[in-house]
């Protein structure tokens, strides 16, 4: 696409569509609406982490008191100029190369509208030579999203509209400007539309953080705004040409993002069954009606009138510089989930591992394993207990590990362990074997077991024949009885176990 | 002449406009050499330099107008401390006690910066240009803001909201533009040394029609930083000075990295003075065949002298062709105020500068800039906006950048032939006040010689070479290749010595 192509659009970097060379992913036929398939986009903009802005040395900051983190740059002061940001350019390189895309040479555009927070009345953004392009993100079921871009712009800043209704600048009394924000780095991510279901979307979004995370890019916090998310959504019969699309825009939140699909779909189709046509447009989706509303129609879309930047050079990062960006890459969240399922024979798109990868917390399930106790166990664990605890947990590896060699080793019930655990995570750590004994948990050896067993085998011996017959539901009173008799000291599993071998 | 000064002023000024005498300070150099050398030895004073200026512009500057803000309380604590360091045993700087003006679209800290315009009326920057700070750090005396066309747009400073600045060679002319204010600051005796900035003739053409020395160094030699952008990718800064020497000097001083500046070369500053004295023998010369005509025959008749000049001095003329050339004025009207339109989008009313206030936002944004821009700003504006709209930007701006490849490779050719090129700087000589305000296309028509470097971005100069019609000056312009600011100023010295050995006013 050249830019006088895309001028003529008179729009973004967008998708047509109405065009059917647009590709997208094979639909498995798995989600359908009243008979429609669901196509859809993603355009995720994320802040990048950095110290600085993309083109000035005042700090990237979020929460300061307003107009702190100024310069003339960040102003659009007659005279200033841009300098672009070598840890932005990095970090944009570490997400394409996360996300399999080709590093390219690239240039910088100007994208010129008016708005009072958009301080230069142009914003500098990649155009059609973005830095990253032609990738992948991978779901955890294994299905494919195609990354078209994911280039390098700044933000704007923050406009607050006072009086009027509804927060828009439109009828309100007056607006304040926080140029905090303006000239913030951020990576435009564009997805290509192979997403064919809320959840996937849901799923990409959720991945897409989490790989962002995983290689220090951002903090990609929708809820804060460090990652915004627009979908691009159309719908069509299977096998039928694609559609026209709607842009959705203001969407907040994972869970938002699901349900603005989802509604947007079904408006879509019931246009299209009452026989009207989609009108191609940016529609706004209203968290408290849980609908979407026109913002602009494609006819109302600015002219953007891009043009090459003058006042930055193009930017070509040597492969030197690339290879090393690659080198220093981290694990990536899917290839640690794979790591942890070889690791615990757990599935690697299950619960356990999903949710323990995506609070950061394998590599300390891992340690806990090489600390010599049972991996799937501090899975488990760490899964249950370590919600509250962030990528690097208070507890040592060695205080869990010991705690769980005693569970496995049956020196403490499960119940008693998940006590234990209670209390090491609520002090940052402790030793098991103390903890255990201060609670009198003693343990147990099989042969004292093996005693109390024998003991009631022989007191209820109706009800041992009843399970020796083939009756699970007896084997509970035994148990309990078991139980009972140890004073709670006796592993369950233990005991059924010897129950078994002794039946024979 | 003090005692002329004080006694007659209007004798003094007769005598001046009748002469275009430049040495008008008693007991004071004329040039920024000799000043800054005196300053440092210590032979002068910088306070006694600065006060000898200023009275040549209360003498003078309500004629001329070179100046929207003279700063003489700021200037006269610089120049006490230069004396102060020279006191002390500290090194002053190359430029120590040496006046400059400043053309008011550069940025100065707490000093108003205007660019001729009511939309940046009152705004005080809070920093330097960076080419502003050089020059203080070299000990140079900023004693003001030049008076320029509004955001740089124009030939002739006509175009000011704040006024024209005439002629100081004739007063009911103009003295060229947009660096008029900065052009006739010098020729004026107002300051040795000057500084403007050239997007397609700005600085060459108004030191032609002044008489004075004015260079566009190489795109990327001196920062922009702090200069207020016109045209972003055409834009550069230089001086203005009475003789070749002394803008060589302010090169060195200005130029070099700046790292505020992503377009600035990563070099070492220029080193030029070291040139001057070497000649010309043995350089190639170039003749344009097919430059476009329209050239006034006294202006033609200057540049077959200096050719003739030249050729005395040793140099060999030879033929080149730039068939594009006659495409430049039309690239360059549509890549500048497509620049344009976009560089002065930020002037919304909403953080700085004039705000008339309306019922919304956009009322606002339109009040505000239909009030504060002027009318040759707004028809900029408009056709750069129009240049890069959806639909013309290929017929438009497009075509308009192919043209200034084509250029560029004109240049490539012409200069695989001669070391530097030779034309007119302005087709005519300084021209009557309100001749040219009524038709856009024949003001634009004066930049049709000094355009052309400014798309390839190659440096030149103009170097006055006697007189035309009226008595008036004529410029030769030196056009050189990327950082050929060295052999551009051989060829500038020589034609220089071979002026004063004609007995000619340097």
């Amino acid at each position: 696409m050249t830019a006088a192509d895309s001028k003529t659009q008179g729009s973004e970097i967008q998708y047509d569509m109405s065009k059917n060379e647009i590709k997208v992913a094979p639909n498995d036929g798995s989600y359908l609406l009243d008979g429609y398939e669901l196509v859809c986009g993603l355009e995720v903009h994320v802040e990048l982490a950095t110290a600085t802005k993309l083109f000035s040395a005042s700090a990237n900051r979020f929460g300061d008191d307003p107009n702190t983190h100024i310069d003339p740059v960040t102003l659009g002061l007659p005279g200033a100029l841009p300098v672009l940001n070598r840890q932005a350019v990095e970090l944009a390189m570490r997400i394409g190369l996360a996300l399999n895309c080709k590093v390219q040479p690239s240039t910088f555009h100007r994208k010129n509208y008016f708005y009072p927070d958009m301080p230069k009345a142009y914003q500098i953004s990649q155009y059609d030579q973005p830095i990253n392009v032609d990738g992948w993100l991978e779901l955890p079921g294994g299905k494919s999203i195609g990354v078209e871009r994911a280039h390098l712009e700044e933000d704007t800043g923050k406009s607050t509209h006072i009086g009027g209704t509804g927060g828009r600048i439109h009828g309100s009394d007056y607006s304040l400007i926080d140029f905090n924000r303006a000239g913030v780095p951020l990576v435009e991510i564009v997805g290509r539309p192979d997403i064919a279901s809320p959840e996937e979307a849901r799923q990409y979004v959720t991945e897409l953080r989490q790989i962002l995370v995983a290689v220090g890019a951002s903090d990609a916090k929708m809820e804060e705004g460090s990652m915004r998310c627009d979908a691009n959504v159309s719908v069509r019969k299977p096998g039928a040409p694609l559609g026209i699309r709607c842009e959705i825009k203001n969407v907040n939140s994972v869970r938002s993002l699901g349900r603005a699909i989802e509604y947007e779909a079904r408006r879509q189709i019931v246009l299209l069954e009452a026989g009207e046509k989609i009108r191609q447009e940016t529609r706004h989706w209203d968290e408290t009606d849980g609908r979407t509303h026109t913002l602009r129609s494609k006819e109302d879309a600015d002219d953007y009138r891009y043009f090459l930047e003058p006042d930055l050079v193009p930017l070509n990062p040597d492969q030197a510089w690339i290879d090393a960006v690659r080198a220093a890459l981290p694990m990536l969240p899917r290839e640690r989930r794979l790591r942890l399922s070889q690791a615990t024979g757990a599935p690697a798109d299950g619960e356990a591992i999903m949710v323990v990868v995506e609070r950061g917390q394998d590599d300390y399930v891992m340690s806990v394993g090489e600390a010599g106790a049972d991996v799937a166990r501090a899975l488990v664990h760490v899964k249950e207990a370590f919600a509250e605890q962030g990528a690097n947990p208070t507890v040592p590896a060695a205080d869990l590990a010991q705690m769980i060699i005693m569970e496995t080793g049956g020196k403490l019930t499960s119940t008693q362990a998940k006590t234990v655990l209670a209390e090491i995570v609520a002090n940052g750590g402790g030793d098991a074997v103390a903890i255990a004994a201060a609670k009198g948990f003693e343990a147990m050896d099989n042969s004292a077991l093996e005693a109390i067993v024998d003991q009631v085998i022989a007191e209820q011996a109706e009800a041992w024949s009843k399970y020796c017959g083939g009756e699970q539901k007896a084997m509970g009173a035994l148990v309990g009885a078991i139980m009972k008799a140890s004073q709670g000291k006796a592993d369950g599993k233990a005991v059924t176990a010897l129950l078994l071998a002794k039946k024979g | 002449m003090r005692q002329l000064l004080k006694t007659d002023v209007s004798e003094f000024r007769r005598l001046l406009d009748w002469t275009a005498e430049m040495t008008t300070h008693a007991n004071i150099p004329t040039t920024a050499a000799a000043i800054a050398d005196g300053v440092r030895s210590g032979a002068l004073k910088a306070v006694d330099v600065l006060e000898a200026h200023l009275a040549q512009i209360a003498a003078r500057e309500g004629d001329i107008h070179a100046f929207n803000l003279v700063t003489a309380d700021e200037a006269r604590a610089a120049a006490a401390r230069v004396d102060v360091d020279v006191a002390a045993g500290r090194d002053p700087g190359v430029l120590a006690g040496v006046p400059i003006a400043l053309k008011d679209n550069m940025c100065t800290r707490g000093i108003p910066t205007t660019c001729s315009s009511k939309i940046l009326e009152g705004w005080r920057p809070p920093y330097d240009a960076t080419v502003v700070q050089r020059l203080a750090a070299a000990g140079a005396v900023a004693i003001g803001k030049t008076n320029l066309d509004e955001f740089a747009m124009g030939s002739s400073t006509e175009n000011s909201a704040f006024g024209v600045t005439f002629n100081p060679r004739d007063i009911s002319r103009v003295s060229g533009g947009s660096s008029g204010g900065s052009a006739a600051a010098v020729a004026a005796g107002f300051s040795p040394i000057s500084i403007g900035s050239d997007t397609g003739g700005s600085i060459r053409q108004p030191a032609a029609l002044c008489g004075v020395v004015g260079v566009k160094p190489t795109y990327g030699t001196v920062s922009r930083y702090g200069l207020v952008a016109y045209a972003s990718s055409l834009d550069q800064m230089g001086p203005f000075s009475t003789d070749v020497r002394d803008s060589a000097l302010v090169l060195e001083a200005i130029s070099g990295h700046d790292p505020m500046d992503s377009t600035s070369i990563p070099q070492a500053p220029l080193s030029l003075q070291h040139v001057l004295s070497q000649g010309v023998e043995g350089l190639r010369v170039g003749r344009i065949t097919d430059m476009p005509s329209g050239a006034d025959p006294d202006v033609t008749a200057r540049l077959e002298a200096a050719f003739d000049a030249l050729t005395a001095a040793g140099a060999k003329i030879v033929d080149v062709e730039m068939p594009s050339m006659k495409y430049a004025l039309t690239a360059y009207y549509l890549i500048a105020p497509a620049e344009a339109s976009s560089n002065l989008a930020r002037y919304d009313g909403v953080r700085y500068g004039l705000r008339v206030n309306a019922t919304d936002t956009n009322a606002m944004y339109s009040a505000t800039r239909t009030a504060g821009f002027g009318e040759e700003v707004k028809r900029r504006i408009m056709l750069g906006t129009y240049a890069l709209s959806a639909g013309y930007y290929d017929a438009y701006y497009g075509k308009a950048l192919k043209v200034r490849r084509l250029i560029s490779d004109d240049f490539a050719r012409a200069y695989a032939k001669a070391d530097v090129l030779l034309t007119p700087t302005s087709p005519i000589v300084a021209f009557p006040v309100g001749e040219k305000s009524d038709d856009p296309l024949a003001m634009y028509l004066c930049d049709i010689y000094t355009i052309p470097t400014n798309l390839a971005g190659h440096p030149a100069m103009s170097v006055p070479f006697g007189t035309g019609a009226h008595g008036l000056p004529v410029g030769v312009q030196i056009l050189a290749p990327t950082l050929g600011e060295q052999v551009m100023f051989k060829v500038a010295a020589s034609l220089e010595r071979s002026m004063i050995a004609a007995g000619g006013a340097k």
